[in-house]
């Protein structure tokens, strides 16, 4: 195991995040020849969507289904390309010059970069709903993670409640592995079918449209499904019952365990850090980098591939982190031979072709993303709907001025959680756009370290000497 | 709330405040604490809420235990290891004031 001794002082290209965009951009830049390194904070590469592809214990390829062994190829390719792979690595720190502040087995170190790719992909939107922060309410994300890594799959009372492919996904993997199922809540509004129906031409032709329709028959079989409009946690200790409204009313049902998604967001942390610029993408609902052609962002020399540059899916992720790759190869060794880009986009063409409808069918509804009363907002700093929404009635324009007063965002997640929910609240209350809003202004540490690892960076004798200012 | 599929990873041993409890090689603290059946793995410092790993992803922090004496470590993020000593963490510095 790499340890942070064993790193150089700079490298060629660091790619951050080894999911899908970040080995395949590692992989091939690094068979092009530049010196390269790969940064993950997990046990072992593959992101979330290929999580522990090198050391599943889950042996049936049919339980977690084919796409998921894919990503074997991108390790295994990732691995042979001479790349220097290093998980367990934290990047705790990116700035504009591009040294990137990274920490392992306890120890620090600040190595710079020629060039940067984030690939930090998405994380789960948040589901601000009453009683989210129960113990056994969790995402569908955490329990296919638990499956995929451990081979846990959900025993006791279960509901998945909320909407888009992974939580359908999710139920599919679980019933297979023998998993407990007790009800879907189908959170999607009908009239978002208007809006999808508009672009489900292009999603006929997509490799996501025969899938889809086959996990959802697949599911259906097996499992009642409920439309929900609304959805609550029950209990004081942990969640002891769902409670959800449709059209037949109020209902309840006793639960272990809900798992909660309505899709996935870019993770921004670490570029909203870097200060790359973002802006409001109001299809999904999320902030997006922004960026060229390339995936190079506003600063120069970082790129940001993979869903973390919106949201594409692993296969699309793969292809943009190539791409990323081939420009950072062209920047760095003009000489080196690399893909033809044109194949590339073809596919990662053909892999877009279905998001507009994806996007328009399972785009959240208003009253999933904007809660109100005492619904947790932040859960760090336990901050209400209602703190929020009256902090901006009160005069408060955005999330950083609401940060000195309620704390939103500045717990241990950083507004990972709440970053969406407080922005989009704002703008509600104000009568504006969440572009208008913005987001939270993010600093280094964007992931926490502590300040023996701070203390272990190597310190050379003129900076030992050099008076600080 | 969970099940192993299988349970053919070697068992690794663990104490979670103070209690020996048994993972399987190929666990995150987290998944070895929601394996275990624990119900929550600390509180808020705001309520004394109790929470439990919720994204078991890297993201809500939610899962923050003391692991070998350093405190605030994300559990899904630290693979566990033999003899490794878990703590639940109380989320009010003051307890009790």
């Amino acid at each position: 195991m790499t340890a942070a001794a064993d790193l150089a002082p700079s490298y060629e290209l660091v790619v951050i995040g080894g999911g899908p965009a970040g080995l395949a951009a590692a992989a091939l830049a690094a068979r092009a020849g530049v010196s390269t390194v790969l940064f993950d904070e997990n046990p072992g590469v593959g992101g979330q969507i290929y999580r522990a592809i090198t050391s599943t214990p889950v042996r049936s390829r049919a339980i977690l289904g084919e796409d998921y062994w894919d990503g074997a190829a991108l390790a295994d390719e990732a691995k042979a390309s001479g790349a220097l792979i290093v998980n367990g690595a934290t990047v705790w720190s990116l700035d504009r010059q591009r040294l990137v502040g990274v920490s392992l087995g306890g120890k620090a170190r600040l190595i710079e970069a020629g060039r940067v790719i984030i690939a930090t992909g998405s994380q789960e939107r948040p589901f601000p709903i009453p009683g989210w922060t129960l113990p056994g309410v969790m995402t569908a994300g955490a329990a296919q993670t638990a499956l995929k890594a451990q081979g846990l799959v959900v025993g006791g009372r279960t509901v998945l409640a909320g909407s888009g492919p992974l939580l359908w996904l999710l139920a599919a993997q679980t019933l297979r592995a023998g998993g407990r199922i007790d009800a879907i809540l189908d959170t999607t509004p009908r009239r978002n079918w208007l809006q999808a129906m508009l672009h489900l031409p292009d999603f006929a032709l997509s490799p996501y449209f025969a899938k889809g329709l086959a996990l959802l028959r697949e599911v259906r079989a097996k499992v009642p499904v409920h439309r929900a409009a609304t959805i609550e946690a029950v209990g004081t200790d942990r969640v002891r019952e769902v409670v959800f409204s449709g059209a037949g009313g109020t209902r309840r049902l006793p639960v272990d365990l809900l798992l909660l998604h309505q899709g996935v967001v870019p993770n921004v942390n670490l570029a909203n850090a870097a200060g790359v610029a973002h802006v409001w993408n109001d299809r999904q609902l999320c902030f997006v980098p922004v960026l060229d052609a390339e995936f190079g962002s506003s600063v120069p020399g970082i790129a940001v591939a993979g869903d973390g540059a919106g949201i594409a899916g692993g296969t699309a992720a793969a292809e943009r982190g190539r791409i990323a790759a081939i420009a950072a190869v062209r920047a760095l060794k003009p000489q080196a031979a690399v893909p033809d880009t044109q194949a590339i986009r073809q596919r990662l063409q053909r892999e877009e072709m279905g998001r507009a409808f994806l996007d328009c069918l399972n785009r959240p509804a208003d009253s999933f993303r904007l809660p109100e009363g005492d619904t947790i907002a932040c859960r760090c700093e336990e901050v209400t709907a209602k703190q929020v929404r009256e902090t901006a009635q009160m005069g408060c324009e955005g999330p950083n001025q609401m940060k000195a007063f309620l704390r939103c965002g500045m717990g241990p997640c950083q507004g990972r959680l709440c970053g969406l929910t407080v922005t989009e609240l704002i703008a509600a209350e104000r009568k504006t756009t969440p572009d208008e809003v913005g987001y939270y202004r993010l600093r280094p540490p964007v992931k926490p370290i502590t300040l023996a690892e701070l203390a272990s960076l190597p310190i050379s004798e003129a900076e030992r000497k050099a008076v600080e200012r | 709330m969970f099940k192993r599929l299988a349970d053919s990873s070697p068992a690794i041993a663990i104490s979670v405040d103070g209690k020996t409890v048994t993972a399987r090689a190929g666990d995150t603290v987290a998944a070895a604490l929601l394996a275990a059946g624990i119900d929550h793995c600390r509180t808020t410092p705001v309520t004394g809420a109790p929470r439990a790993p919720y994204c078991l992803m890297g993201v809500c922090f939610d899962c923050l235990v003391t692991v070998d004496g350093v405190g605030s470590r994300q559990g899904c993020l630290i693979p566990v290891r033999e003899g490794m000593k878990v703590e639940t963490q109380l989320g009010r510095r003051e307890a009790g004031r």
